[in-house]
């Protein structure tokens, strides 16, 4: 790898988190104008590698070379330096302060020793410009939408380094407008001789905007290639370094008989969340509810589980009224949810695997009989590998997992109260394609085992694949429910758009 | 209006509000006699409460504070009036304990990663014990000195005084507020409290910023120490107990949110001022106990926690249709 011309390289980068080998001698080499895609499963190694990159961690061994020069990155603030920004997946600003302080936090104007605050403002609209944003730079960050946000952190990021820009999977949470625009800046970036690192876990973006590709599996460089002479099919092979049948969709099986209806809503709402919906859901059925970002999606799960509380409707559980204002109430009625804010709303991340797992059924059986350990490590290491956590030890502080293994660890925890009712919020964004398999499987097992779910995602494929019914969300409201045949992502499509143009 | 502005403007009309009514009830509060020794009186809690709007903007906490009053003032009392030191050099001396003191809490803040409150909890009977090992009694100073310094004021029309520890505070004050708002470090203070793992990638001198910010907190409650000397004339080692609850509650008062990362340096000087009014109308009165000051105090604290809160909960940005 010792070729020059690299905007920035690793050289033999080996990281050991206490017995756990992260990379192996991994060789990275970025070159200036090309957009570089860096996959890998869960767990592959790439956050890792990014960190080092960007000066967050030391690697254990190897060295990272900066246009020729070894360089040892203490913390991103040298990084900066060596010209190397950075745009996480969750946008990694401050909602709190200003838009413009956002952007040039550490590097304000200063006049007479103070910040000038004025010119800092005329230069943050200058620089919104360029990314097509119209915003107000005294406006707070916190107030715009994440589109937004992560925009203004890749504004951020080539102000002040303008030589390697590293994007961590920063469409995760975009629509694909949003994701277009960003490719648009993306390719604006990389024609004025930026080096980008691309992450994403989705090909089709990695092929329509990257120029090479490098993968990495368990810790270790599997390829660097040029995209050109690759197919899909190669890169999902040597991603899971097996063959995989890469088929969008199974096939439904409208055939199986329904069960009892388990859950029914009725005119069920919640002023200035989501309009009433009515929606009964089966045993052994799995329910499907797409809608694009901001449709009312995640705000009806959360009313079903009670962490909004409804003010109008009513809903039985098998056959008899009840009333759920509190999460409690709807666990007491063997309900589960895995919310969409994962890091946020899902993990403890401090606490262990383990108890991560615990906590959802220790809080059902009440304060008065805790499960000691034993019984823990039983129950944690049962679904551990029933859902094939992959976690050095079960007693590691679950937000050192990925995120694919932490969203493995939040369903099992909710399967440990052996629920009748689960409701799984985005339950396969931002993790890998083996992760995600591994999710889709359980969902089918689930509803085969007589489970009624609703899945909210936003990935059509998905939901066909495992939906017997799909409600569709447009505006807060719940504007179609599909069934058997009209089960294809063209017709729910056409469901989100209706009388709007339809989507491409 | 900025929601961060809210909570701001609310104690500035409640302050107004509560001064009109304290003014129709007793005419004489309205004077700048009464003004002057506002300033004055409260002179030792405003200067600590802008360190503290400090830590508490950059998410933490600090309970240190008037324990460090307490020992300031035995410190120079015993310098001065026992070792024969020069006033100055005695402040200079208890400037530089505090700052190494407040820098040793900062770094085990942030390098042993434990929590403000229990760092700053050891730091307080720390600097308490430290005063009354010196000495368990009350030293008074007398020193040219302390006298020049007290007779030093700007007479205004109507009887009132700005005297030198008044105009002191409001010259902490203004610095605080320029530091806070147009400096880098100021950015920095904000960061943390926002968010402290953005603001590490951003590239925020965390470590430092950490640092400065519980030796700015020292330092201004040395300072505060050095007033409150001036003002009584002696040092005793229990002097300023609960002063940092004070000052904590004229923050948050302030409209400075708790949890850091909003709020404003002016708002904790009408926090500071609602406080002594609160004071100087139960002294007007003459007839209330001056327990009366901590209801008060705590009745404003709790308002203002819960107006934060709606203010906060009724505006957070989540998803949002496009």
């Amino acid at each position: 790898m010792a070729e020059a011309g690299y905007a920035l390289e690793a050289r033999g980068i080996t990281k050991v988190f206490g017995l756990h080998v992260a990379l192996d001698n991994v060789d990275f080499g970025l070159r200036p104008g090309e957009v570089h895609a860096l996959l890998g499963e869960n767990g592959a190694g790439k956050s890792t590698l990014i960190k080092i990159l960007t000066g967050a961690y030391q690697p254990t061994l190897g060295q990272v070379v900066a246009e020729g020069v070894p360089v040892t990155l203490e913390n991103p603030q040298q990084a900066q330096k060596y010209g190397i920004g950075t745009v996480y997946q969750e946008v990694n600003l401050l909602p709190n302060r200003s838009v413009a302080e956002n952007l040039f936090l550490g590097h304000q104007p200063t006049r007479f020793g103070l910040v000038h605050r004025r010119k800092m403002e005329q230069d943050s609209r200058v620089i919104l410009k360029r990314y097509g944003l119209d915003i107000d730079p005294a406006s707070e960050l916190g107030a715009h939408s994440v589109a937004v946000q992560q925009i203004v952190a890749i504004a951020r990021a080539v102000e002040l380094s303008g030589k390697v820009l590293i994007l961590d999977e920063p469409t995760a949470s975009l629509d694909r407008n949003e994701v277009e625009r960003l490719f648009e800046i993306i390719r604006d970036l990389k024609s004025q001789g930026l080096a980008i690192v691309f992450i994403t876990h989705f090909l089709d973006q990695v092929f329509a905007v990257a120029d090479r590709v490098t993968i990495l599996r368990n810790g270790k460089l599997i390829e660097t290639r040029a995209l050109d002479d690759m197919t899909r099919t190669d890169v999902v092979r040597l991603m899971l370094g097996k063959d995989v049948a890469f088929s969008g969709a199974t096939a439904v099986e409208d055939a199986r008989p329904l069960g009892d209806v388990l859950v029914e809503f009725k005119n069920y709402g919640r002023k200035r969340s989501v309009h009433p919906f009515n929606i009964s859901i089966h045993k052994g059925e799995v329910v499907g509810v797409a809608g694009l970002l901001g449709s009312g999606r995640t705000e009806m799960a959360r009313i079903m589980f009670g962490a909004d509380a409804a003010d109008e409707g009513s809903v039985t559980v098998a056959g008899k009224p009840a009333s759920i204002a509190r999460p409690t109430d709807a666990i007491a009625h063997g309900f589960g949810f895995c919310p969409e804010d994962r890091k946020a709303e899902g993990i403890f991340g401090d606490l262990s695997v383990r108890e991560n797992i615990v906590i959802a059924l220790q809080g059902k059986l009440g304060w008065f009989s805790a499960l000691n350990r034993d019984e823990q490590m039983e129950i944690a290491g049962k679904f551990g590998e029933a859902m094939d956590i992959r976690a050095a030890s079960l007693d590691m502080p679950i937000k050192l997992l990925s995120g694919g293994n932490q969203q493995k660890a939040i369903l099992s925890r909710w399967l440990a109260t052996d629920p009748d009712f689960l409701i799984l919020d985005e339950p396969t964004r931002g993790i890998d394609v083996g992760a995600h398999a591994e999710i889709v499987r359980t969902i089918n097992r689930l509803r085969d085992e007589g489970l009624a779910l609703v899945v909210i995602s936003s990935e059509l494929d998905e939901v066909v694949a495992y939906s017997s019914r799909i409600v569709v969300m447009r505006d807060r409201e719940m504007v179609a429910e599909l069934n058997g045949e009209n089960i294809n992502p063209g017709v729910i499509v056409q469901a989100i758009a209706n009388h709007r143009e339809p989507a491409a | 209006m900025s929601r961060s502005l809210r909570p701001l403007v609310a104690t500035a009309i409640i302050f107004a509000i509560a001064y009109a009514l304290a003014v129709m009830q007793f005419p004489s509060m309205f004077s700048t006699r009464v003004l002057g020794n506002f300033l004055t009186d409260n002179a030792f809690l405003g200067i600590t409460a802008v360190g503290m709007t400090f830590v508490i903007l950059s998410g933490g906490i600090d309970l240190s504070v008037g324990a460090v009053i307490g020992f300031t003032g035995v410190l120079i009392a015993v310098l001065i009036s026992w070792a024969g030191w020069h006033p100055l050099t005695a402040f200079a001396m208890a400037l530089a304990i505090a700052a190494l003191f407040g820098g040793a809490m900062g770094m085990a803040i942030h390098y042993l990663q434990v929590p403000a409150f229990i760092v700053t909890l050891a730091g307080m009977f720390l600097a308490r014990g430290g005063a009354s090992v010196i000495t368990q009694d009350s030293v008074p100073v007398n020193h040219e000195f302390y006298k020049w310094i007290s007779e030093m004021m700007i007479r205004l029309p109507g009887g009132g005084r700005l005297s030198f520890i008044g105009l002191l505070m409001v010259a902490v004050f203004i610095i605080g507020a320029l530091v806070a708002h147009r400096t880098k470090f100021g950015s920095y203070v904000y960061a943390l409290g926002g968010n402290p793992t953005s603001a590490s990638l951003m590239g925020v001198p965390v470590a430092r910023t950490t640092i400065g910010v519980y030796m700015l907190s020292s330092m201004l409650a040395a300072l505060s120490g050095i007033v409150f000397s001036l003002y009584t004339s002696a040092g005793y080692p229990l002097a300023a107990v609960g002063v940092e609850l004070d000052a904590i509650s004229a923050v948050v008062i302030g409209g400075t949110l708790l949890t850091g990362g909003y709020g404003f340096v002016l708002g904790t000087f009408i926090g500071v001022m609602l406080l002594g009014l609160v004071q100087t109308y139960i002294i007007f009165d003459g007839s209330l106990s001056s327990w009366w000051t901590k209801i008060v105090i705590g009745a404003l604290l709790f308002l203002f926690i819960v107006l934060q809160r709606l203010i906060f909960a009724a505006s957070t940005p989540g998803e949002k249709s496009s």
